[in-house]
């Protein structure tokens, strides 16, 4: 048994996403975007209707959802902060950040903690390298990025042990 | 009523420019001060970010970078009226850094609201297209051609030919494809026109499109960038309201629709035909060429792709003229292109210069030098598969030929500056490991190769059997150079071959040994 399987309201929402964008040329990428805006990740029980609604195999639509580094299968933590570790922001002391956001975080890179809090994630490259060293926090980007500044934009993040704090 | 300019380019959203907007508007309440506030592009000045431009009788005054804390004190000061204070920088199109720029196609960058047609308009917007419009099909890719414009994605091929291919082969579709998806670490060229200049873009790709013959265009943008994402959406809505995109472009009777495709975070997808798989709803896996995507290219039809710069410096050759753009340049360089100043670097930003400028003239003259006030040790030049440039060769023309002759690439502009604490042979280590993680899969060379070079770096950094293993890794940066599909395996060998050729120090290799190795 799948641990969440999909609400019927989720299933709803699907396959109204999928009507809206199975007639386009090349509907993949954007129904899974369009899926992963909705339900804040690609969760496995969407691959069968949607394989169904495009004429491919579920293995097909399996592969481009675990190609691409930006969808999700699993739900991400309450907040996502990813830290841009490329070249520039490298030239900027971003391994020094991104090892500072584990220790405030007690969450490890390409990790979400137990609580659901938080995701970390490196990620490579957003476009603000004139301004390095660089990190996003959910929708929000900061750039020239301080430890200090690390440390004052993660006090909003609940901390690990304050579980009842996150509820 | 004063005008005052406040960005709204991620770079400087991403150091409070909504926060300085908002106090600066509530400030001015406060003092019953009227003001209109405008979110231009950004100047590309990033250091200066929020960089605060006041409209006075005597041009437009800039204020940077300015924090929110800071508002009050300029107010009281005299911003509006474009008084002195310390963060006053003066006339911003004389700041120095700008002033000696040759912007042609960021000539608007900064300047107007990006998603004003009126702006754009007033602006020398829309007379390239008009100017398309009023030719020849074949007569608009001349122009092209004879402009010597290049690819500037970072292959460098002539965007002339291309189109020419593609207006050529007879088919009931073709489309135009814009390539967006600018993953190289210390690149944002493509992001700043989309978000700073996006009808230059729309209006380059519609030029594009009546000379080939094609009805139809994507611009295909990373998920990285949604701020790109929703102004160039946003941009195609206005432009098609307004007439100049759909079934009649600018009246004229030829259809030119536009469409936003939004990636979903592999590097690879950057490689044109790992593009156009990812468009089609596949994989974003590398295409054996040929066939040519100009003559087999998405959906299987003919198809132009070009980079965002290639197409955002098509209006202004239309509009002044071929010769206008081919006299800037050298060699068979001709035109500009927007260097990126990136890395440790004091003034980051946007230089756009004619071919020809030295990395040393835009490291040290425009960038001054490294943050950190450390010597710089490394340049690394061309996204991270380009060439470390070392010192030797920092006074070298940026010039495709010139670059490639000593085994370095220009790439799409991008120069990120390390400086001496940093280590090489990681930076080397890091170089495959990226290729590893990015690597599509298709061939050997790029998805074995990248992993045994992680490995075989570890061995050398070790000191575990060093001179035999500096021997493997040679040979297995030349199976991925020769071997590889396309230039993510073929070119992951330029920086981690160049770190250890310059700095075989960092790998444990004392400097004397370095011939043997």
């Amino acid at each position: 048994m799948k641990p969440n399987p999909l609400s019927a309201k989720d299933q709803a929402r699907v396959a109204e996403l999928i009507a809206a964008h199975r007639g386009q040329p090349g509907a993949l990428l954007p129904l899974l975007h369009a899926v992963q805006d909705a339900l804040g990740h690609v969760p496995d029980d969407v691959v069968p209707p949607i394989a169904r609604a495009l004429n491919l195999s579920r293995a097909e639509v399996h592969g481009v959802v675990t190609y691409y580094h930006f969808f999700r299968r699993a739900p991400a933590g309450r907040t996502v902060v990813q830290v841009c570790r490329a070249e520039s922001c490298q030239a900027c002391g971003a391994e020094a950040l991104l090892q500072q956001a584990e220790q405030l975080l007690g969450c490890g890179r390409h990790e979400t903690r137990a609580d659901g809090a938080v995701t970390l994630e490196p990620v490579y490259c957003l476009g603000l390298c004139a301004s390095s060293p660089a990190l996003q926090i959910d929708d929000r980007l900061h750039a020239r990025v301080t430890p200090q500044r690390l440390q004052a934009l993660l006090a909003e993040v609940p901390a690990a042990a304050d579980r009842e704090a996150v509820r | 009523m004063t005008t005052v300019y406040v960005p709204r380019d991620s770079a400087a959203l991403a150091v409070g420019a909504d926060e300085v907007a908002a106090a600066l508007q509530a400030q001015a309440a406060l003092l019953g001060l009227p003001l209109t506030l405008v979110r231009n592009g950004s100047r590309g000045l990033f250091w200066l970010e929020p960089l605060v431009e006041v409209v006075t009788p005597a041009g437009r005054i800039a204020y940077g970078p300015v924090t929110p804390e800071d508002v009050p004190a300029l107010l009281a000061a005299g911003m509006l009226q474009g008084r002195p204070h310390a963060l006053c920088q003066g006339a911003t199109e004389a700041i120095p850094y700008l002033a000696r720029q040759e912007r042609l196609t960021f000539a608007r960058m900064g300047v107007t609201d990006p998603l004003s047609l009126a702006d754009y308009e007033a602006h020398e917007g829309w007379q390239g297209l008009d100017r398309a419009l009023a030719m020849e099909q074949a007569a608009v890719v001349q122009a092209v051609l004879d402009s010597g414009l290049r690819g500037r994605g970072g292959a460098a091929f002539p965007a002339g030919i291309k189109w020419k291919t593609v207006a050529g082969a007879s088919a009931a579709q073709k489309y135009v494809v814009c390539n967006a998806d600018e993953g190289d670490s210390g690149t944002f060229s493509d992001r700043m026109t989309m978000e700073g200049d996006p009808y230059v873009l729309i209006e380059g790709m519609a030029i594009a499109g009546l000379a080939v013959g094609a009805d139809r265009g994507y611009v295909y943008i990373r998920s990285e960038y949604p701020h790109a994402v929703a102004t160039m959406r946003e941009a195609i809505q206005r432009a098609t309201q307004a007439g100049v995109l759909g079934d009649h472009v600018r009246g004229s009777g030829r259809a030119f629709h536009l469409e936003v495709r939004k990636a979903a975070g592999a590097y690879v997808c950057g490689e044109e035909t790992a593009m156009l798989e990812s468009i089609e709803g596949k994989r974003g896996i590398v295409r054996a060429k040929p066939p040519l995507p100009a003559l087999a290219g998405l959906f299987g039809q003919p198809t132009v792709i070009n980079n965002v710069i290639s197409l955002a410096s098509v209006p202004i050759i239309l509009a002044r003229g071929a010769a206008f753009y081919r006299d800037y340049g050298m060699g068979r360089s001709r035109g500009t292109l927007p260097f990126q100043l990136a890395g440790n670097i004091l003034h980051g930003g946007l230089v756009e210069k004619a071919f020809g400028v030295s990395l040393r003239e835009l490291v040290f003259d425009y960038g001054g030098g490294t943050r950190s006030g450390r010597p710089v040790k490394a340049i690394q030049v061309g996204g991270p598969l380009g060439t470390y440039v070392p010192e030797a060769k920092w006074d070298v023309p940026l010039d495709y030929e010139a670059y490639a002759a000593f085994g370095a690439v220009v790439g799409h502009g991008g120069i990120v500056v390390h400086d001496d604490t940093a280590d090489m042979a990681q930076l080397a280590r890091y170089a495959m490991e990226f290729c590893a993680l990015e690597s599509c899969g298709k061939c050997t060379p790029c998805r074995i190769g990248s992993t045994r070079g992680v490995e075989v770096i570890d061995r050398v950094i070790r000191g575990d059997n060093r001179a035999q293993q500096v021997m493997l890794l040679r040979d297995l940066c030349d199976t991925m150079l020769h071997g590889s599909l396309c230039a993510m395996g073929g070119m992951t060998p330029y920086p981690v071959l160049s770190a250890l050729e310059h700095y075989a120090e960092d790998f444990g290799i004392a400097a004397p040994q370095q011939r043997a190795a």
